[in-house]
């Protein structure tokens, strides 16, 4: 259960639990949180808490609201999050991200809601609408619904690939403070070297000889991909198997040398 | 017609790091040009039979279904309308068959199911999908997701309440909007796409998509494309060096060369009339 402390000046003032799909913050007597000030508009801001998660929205307040020093119109609170409001601080406390249990919510559960209309969406929880969350195997009893009208949507052609352009890094990765390099010994490129940033780095020619490294938490591994030939680490053929490379390791592949070392990372 | 001349197949699965049980189930079929992926949810072993009934009844119906109507010689339009017919029948059929299992034996009350099914026909391909396990498509090396999780997270990014980045930092992952055997009917959501030469298409559950990010399986399925058991391997690797909190199953299917409808002597003297 995500909470809230008030604090004015480094003294706690009070806690409130995020129980209420909607929690209000003013200086009117009417708000969850009242926070009877001047400086704080009559209805200043809302959480709205879905399940685990809860939003933050400023209500068009005169003195406006700030989450970790930014002012915010809508923010998606994450644990520790600090809101501002006027002199008063009010730290965002969701206990799920460090609990022990974490392993438990993530366990698939189907949500079922009730019938709703068409256009009502869970982002109209501010309004009214309510969505009825269930586990259904642990509460064992399923009660068939009159309809499941879930309106299907549109093929969805729309991408995920909102990649982001930071390199997929390996989280505690063992080597982290060393990065993998590789550098061409020879052939044209000879001298060139190739930092293994990515999780997996292709070498070769595709269609003549392909291997790539993987990084893992355990190190660098290189793995034969296609081709007749294996690759070849300090004289000996490699087989399918992935292979642990180490400091100055020296790969031969498609014909062409290179050597494995690492480098303390920029 | 044999479907295995011109897809070719390779699965992983794993249980991951933390869980005990894998509640994951796969098949394939690489004949008929059929792959099954469900991921199953409820309390001891009743995930594992759900996700098991489902992917082993859907691939033995679609078998004697296919052989049946022979839906691989079908033309276009007549072979699509009889594809999404199928699938609905044996999907619903499918349902059926869980909900009553779990309502007759106490202990396997409550299980229920996420399935993709994806069946080749025709230089198409059309995929069912219930909940949040996937399909994606790998073409001219860019990764697109194809099906749309039936989840509340994606309901709440559809709705504009949270961008697909936060969605990442959400606590309220993997609750799904609707799965297989929890109630007495569902509607599986069926499309058709077109299939070129050269794609790579992949089904999973969220134990590979919640753990590795979209651009490593692109990345992945891009150096290993030319090796699709190592590719699958490789995915399930990742999700696990990330953490592997859950179960993780992918199916890679590649499409080596098109695979149109077979010329039956039928198509061919319809064709003379046309």
């Amino acid at each position: 259960m995500a909470k809230l402390i008030l604090t004015l000046d480094g003294v706690v003032l009070k806690e409130y639990a995020l129980t209420k799909e909607r929690t209000t913050i003013g200086r009117k007597a009417h708000n969850d949180v009242q926070i009877d000030n001047l400086a704080v508009s009559g209805e200043h801001a809302a959480i709205v808490t879905i399940l685990n998660d809860s939003f933050l929205e400023d209500l068009g307040s005169t003195n406006g609201t700030l989450v970790n020093g930014q002012p915010i119109k809508k923010h998606f609170l994450q644990n520790g999050d600090v809101i501002e409001i006027g002199k008063y601080k009010v730290k965002y406390m969701n206990e799920q991200t460090t609990g022990t249990t974490a392993a438990d919510f993530e366990k698939t559960m189907v949500l079922r809601s009730t019938p709703r209309p068409a256009e009502a969406r869970i982002g109209d929880t501010q309004t009214g609408t309510r969505t009825d969350v269930r586990r259904p195997y642990t509460d064992t009893q399923i009660n068939a619904r009159a309809t499941s009208s879930h309106p299907i949507p549109p093929p969805s052609q729309s991408l995920p690939g909102a990649v982001t352009s930071t390199v997929a890094s390996i989280p505690g990765t063992g080597t982290g403070t060393l990065q993998g390099v590789i550098q061409i010994l020879s052939g044209p490129n000879a001298g060139r070297e190739l930092a293994l940033a990515k999780a997996l780095t292709t070498l070769g020619k595709p269609g003549v000889q392909v291997a790539v490294i993987a990084k893992r938490p355990q190190g660098f591994f290189i793995t034969h991909v296609e081709g007749a030939n294996y690759p070849i680490v300090n004289g000996k053929t490699l087989d399918a198997q992935a292979h642990l490379l180490s400091d100055h390791d020296i790969i031969e592949l498609a014909g062409v040398k290179m050597e494995f070392f690492f480098k303390p990372a920029a | 017609m044999d479907l295995a001349k011109s897809l070719e197949f390779a699965s992983a699965t794993h249980t991951g790091m933390v869980r005990s049980h894998n509640e994951d189930a796969i098949s394939t079929d690489s004949s008929i040009g059929l792959a099954v992926l469900a991921d199953g949810m409820g309390g001891y072993n009743a995930g594992e039979v759900a996700s098991g009934i489902a992917v082993a009844l859907i691939t033995s119906e679609m078998r004697q279904a296919i052989t049946k109507t022979g839906l691989h010689s079908l033309g276009q339009e007549d072979g699509d309308a009889q594809t999404v017919r199928l699938l609905k029948g044996i999907v619903a059929k499918t349902n059926t068959s869980i909900f009553e299992s779990a309502n007759s034996q106490p202990q396997y009350a409550g299980m229920g199911t996420t399935l993709v099914v994806a069946l080749f026909r025709d230089n198409r391909i059309s995929v069912a999908h219930i909940g949040d396990s996937r399909l994606y498509r790998l073409r001219n090396e860019k990764l697109d997701q194809i099906t749309r999780d039936h989840s509340l997270l994606q309901e709440q990014i559809d709705s504009g309440m949270l961008s697909k980045e936060a969605a990442r930092r959400s606590q309220n992952k993997n609750l799904v909007t609707r799965a297989l055997g929890i109630e007495p009917e569902v509607e599986a959501e069926i499309h058709t796409y077109d299939v070129e030469p050269g794609d790579i298409f992949l089904l999973c559950s969220d134990g590979l998509n919640d753990m590795v990010e979209d651009e490593d399986i692109e990345l992945t399925l891009n150096a290993m494309g030319s090796n699709l058991p190592l590719a699958a391997n490789q995915l399930v690797q990742m999700a696990n060096d990330n953490g592997g909190r859950d179960n993780v199953s992918v199916v890679l299917v590649k499409v080596n060369r098109d695979f149109p409808a077979a010329d039956t002597w039928l198509s061919r003297v319809l064709s003379w009339f046309k």
